[in-house]
């Protein structure tokens, strides 16, 4: 391909507005995909958050005299605060200068935090739309898994498609601790009130198709969610740190795919070419429109919901981009696209917004198909959910009396005995969404339950998410599948989320802070005379 | 008759040395065939440990490829991950087993050549691989009858004189428990459920019931395999008592439609195969 003026020595894409560790690394001149960096960037923003846990936010005032809070926010409207009027009216201020605080320090929201309505409803259509574009986003690959061109393209297929739809888990709960349920979410999603990915609606027309879509679309969606995964609300950055790593793979297999094509025949070169022709554009305008067009990019940062503005993650995709079409031999469709050394990064032509904004609205070639699927899907699946159901409440013995049949049925049962609290807490603490703060709320879907997995002997279970089932059962089976299929685990527990007690925010510091300033509990208090062993 | 009256047709048999290896023809009944058609050409009928051997492969193939045409569609976003990490199960063990049939083959065809460019008539799956999933409950029956009897066969051969075929063998049955017990989980909760996922569960029975009986088909003796024909007492078991507690119909054994081990398959196979195969022998040759 012509790149004018592409230079040799091309920075990294990470250049010096992007503070972080990542900085350093430069693609050199292997086959730079940016995945290490990425990665690089993931393990800075979980460091980020052991550090956010480490230090349990600004030190509590103002809610010393707050009345009694319900632990269980309501639920089914999309966004209201949870707590109505538990909290007096003169605390109201201090709880937004108390949030306001924590976000400029960099700490981190959890659920039953005091949060500004519009912080929640932001929150929430981020959520629900990366969650709806996770499981919307399976069906463009689908259409190819049952015709791929080897059984090991069959297979890794098989396997990120299947990570969408963890993900897609991973998210919706991630939504539920924000006091909706994943039923509410789904018809908001099926009734087209709730928005996914347009990149999604258009096809897949060739297999070259399913390596440029996760190249280009895939590759658009890392470079968002590594700068997400430093999001200000808590559940939403752990989820991202976990989705980020496992999607790694996927934009790597993409590459991988065209790699191979563009050293093979005519027709797969042409297939290729193809290819990245047309989804070149739909993965620019994954970003969203540029600052002059968009309304809520602003309350998004200022709040760090969204970390960094559109269009600055889109150059930074453009410049990941360039030097990875070169190594495949193949031509982005864009003649003005060249290096600009003044700038230091590539001039590019904008995706066309206005396109945009119909297939938002609906009108891209592939709306109304991907809709059909999902809702029918749905509708299919009711029996089946239903059946479910009624079998978990014909034998309600089963949830609770007998340990679950796992593997390692003597720890199973510990998950009945009262260490599972504190499990919790540790959960929270490291953790992952903790689904459990929303329990109580309607669910017309299956009850929720939460996950722990012990990823070796030797160590001790730890949350790793949640999970909706009908019965103990389902659920021990449904947590193997969902967060140990990459071996991540030895054994599970599973329990329902409304089973677990947790402690409240507002008791936070009668709770915790007495045992802040008893330093004498630990050796470090004492000084030992010179020449002291073994004590 | 002990060679294939026709080579196979496809647009990359002529450039395969391979391609007439594996030809089963639908006339030959197993056992009627001589032996000693020499190694590495595994002619018409060739009931030897390579014959056995592709044909678990293909069992396991068919079965992946159906299982994964729930991906995007399953009843619920959980059971979509479960299913397909069956299909991720059961396309790695075709996929051993395809390479190993390849080698005892002897003339260079990997798992691919072999996946991807025999005819519908080459295929020795069981028929109740490829049925149609139509519906979740169709899934549920297959994977329950199948999987009990992949699970009692790989556990059986796990300890095979042959080391390749018994270390394949042991990591599937661990696979197949797993398979077992999720199918084993949903026909509980369909056969004992609403009153309609009982009719769906047991419809689904009763239709898939008949294809049972050529898994327990008998293979000639070759040294190193297990004869499926004495493994039907030990899957009825925990298949009937499933059914009986799950609230289900066990259905009389009656028709018992067969052929598929000699390349004799359904209508529905051969779309199955167009769908698999297309875009490999659109590109005769290619690298992917």
């Amino acid at each position: 391909m012509k790149i004018v003026g592409s230079p040799a020595g091309r920075p990294s894409p990470f250049g010096a507005e992007e503070p972080g560790p990542a900085g350093a690394a430069s693609g050199g001149g292997d086959r730079a995909f940016g995945t290490e960096e990425l990665l690089a960037e993931v393990d800075a923003a979980e460091r980020e958050l052991t550090e956010a846990a480490a230090v349990r936010g600004p030190a509590g005032t103002g809610t010393a005299g707050a009345g009694p809070r319900t632990d269980r926010p309501g639920a089914g409207d999309g966004g209201a605060t949870r707590d109505g009027g538990a909290t007096g009216a003169g605390t109201a201020e201090a709880e937004l200068e108390r949030f306001e605080a924590l976000i400029a320090a960099d700490g981190k929201v959890e659920p039953r935090d005091w949060m500004p309505d519009g912080y929640r409803r932001a929150l929430l259509r981020q959520i629900a739309q990366h969650a709806h574009s996770e499981i919307m986003g399976m069906q463009p690959e689908t259409n190819w898994i049952g015709r791929a061109p080897t059984l090991m393209r069959k297979a890794i297929l098989i396997a990120k498609v299947q990570d969408e739809a963890g993900h897609g888990l991973y998210l919706y709960s991630t939504a539920e601790t924000l006091g909706v349920t994943r039923e509410w979410l789904l018809d908001e999603l099926h009734a087209g009130r709730q928005k996914y990915l347009s990149f999604i609606n258009y096809p897949t027309l060739t297999w070259a198709d399913v390596g440029a879509l996760a190249w280009l679309t895939d590759g658009a969606a890392v470079v968002n969610q590594v700068s997400l995964c430093r999001t200000s609300y808590g559940p939403y950055a752990r989820a991202l740190v976990r989705v980020c790593r496992e999607e790694s793979f996927h934009h790597r297999q993409g590459f991988d795919i065209l790699y191979a094509l563009s050293r093979g025949t005519p027709a797969q070169r042409e297939m290729l070419r193809d290819a990245v022709a047309r989804w070149w554009y739909p993965a620019l305008a994954m970003f969203g429109l540029p600052r002059d067009r968009s309304t809520r990019s602003d309350l998004s940062l200022a709040w760090r919901i969204k970390r960094a503005p559109n269009d600055e993650l889109r150059q930074r995709f453009v410049d990941i981009c360039v030097p990875q079409a070169e190594i495949l031999g193949v031509e982005l469709p864009d003649p003005e696209l060249r290096w600009n050394p003044e700038r230091g990064h590539y001039d590019f032509t904008p995706p066309d917004y206005d396109e945009l904004m119909r297939v938002v609205a609906g009108d891209g070639p592939c709306n109304r198909q991907r809709m059909a699927h999902r809702r029918r899907a749905h509708e299919e699946g009711a029996w089946v959910r239903e059946a479910a159901a009624a079998y978990a409440a014909k034998h309600p013995a089963e949830p609770y009396g007998e340990p679950p049949a796992s593997p390692e049925a003597p720890e199973a049962a510990e998950a009945a005995s009262p260490n599972v609290p504190e499990a919790v807490e540790t959960a929270r603490g490291a953790g992952i969404p903790m689904a459990a703060e929303t329990a109580g709320a309607p669910q017309g879907d299956w009850p929720l339950w939460e996950v722990f997995v012990r990823a070796r002997r030797g160590f001790a279970h730890a949350h790793a998410g949640s999970l909706h089932a009908a019965d103990a059962a389902t659920a021990l089976r449904n947590a193997r599948d969902l967060y140990t299929r990459r071996g991540e685990g030895v054994s599970v527990w599973v329990a329902p989320a409304g089973a677990v007690t947790a402690s409240s925010p507002d008791e936070r510091d009668a709770f915790f802070d007495p045992a802040a300033d008893k330093t004498y509990r630990h050796p470090s208090f004492f000084d030992l005379p010179e020449g002291v062993k073994h004590l | 008759m002990n060679e294939p009256t026709a080579p196979p047709a496809g647009p990359d048999a002529a450039g395969d040395p391979g391609a007439r290896g594996f030809a089963v023809r639908g006339s030959v009944e197993p056992g009627s065939v001589a032996r000693g058609s020499g190694a590495g050409s595994l002619l018409a009928g060739e009931p030897g440990l390579p014959g056995y051997v592709l044909g678990l492969g293909d069992d396991a193939l068919v079965a992946a490829q159906r299982v994964a045409e729930w991906c995007a569609r399953a009843p619920q976003l959980e059971e979509d991950v479960a299913l397909a990490n069956i299909a991720l199960d059961l396309l790695g063990q075709a996929r051993a087993l395809l390479s190993y049939a390849g080698e005892l083959e002897g003339l260079g065809r990997d798992e691919d050549a072999l996946a991807y460019t025999r005819d519908e008539r080459d295929f020795r799956n069981v028929q109740l691989v490829e049925l149609p999933d139509r519906d979740f409950a169709v899934t549920v029956a297959k994977m329950l009858f199948f999987g009990v009897y992949q699970h009692l066969l790989y556990t059986a051969l796990s300890s095979s004189a042959d080391a390749r075929l018994a270390g394949i063998a042991a990591k599937a049955a661990k696979e197949t428990a797993y398979h077992t017990d999720h199918a084993v989980t949903w026909t509980l909760r369909l056969g004992d459920g609403t009153a309609e996922s009982h009719r769906r569960m047991q419809a689904a029975v009763d239709e898939v019931w008949p294809f049972t009986h050529e898994l327990f088909e008998p293979f000639p003796p070759v040294p190193g395999t297990v004869d499926p024909a004495g493994l039907r007492g030990a899957w009825l078991e925990p298949v009937e008592r499933v059914l009986r507690e799950a609230t289900l119909r066990r259905p009389e054994d009656g028709w018992a439609p067969t052929g598929g081990r000699r390349g004799t398959h359904t209508e529905a196979f051969g779309h199955l195969l167009a769908e698999l195969q297309y875009v490999h022998r659109a590109h005769p040759g290619a690298r992917w």
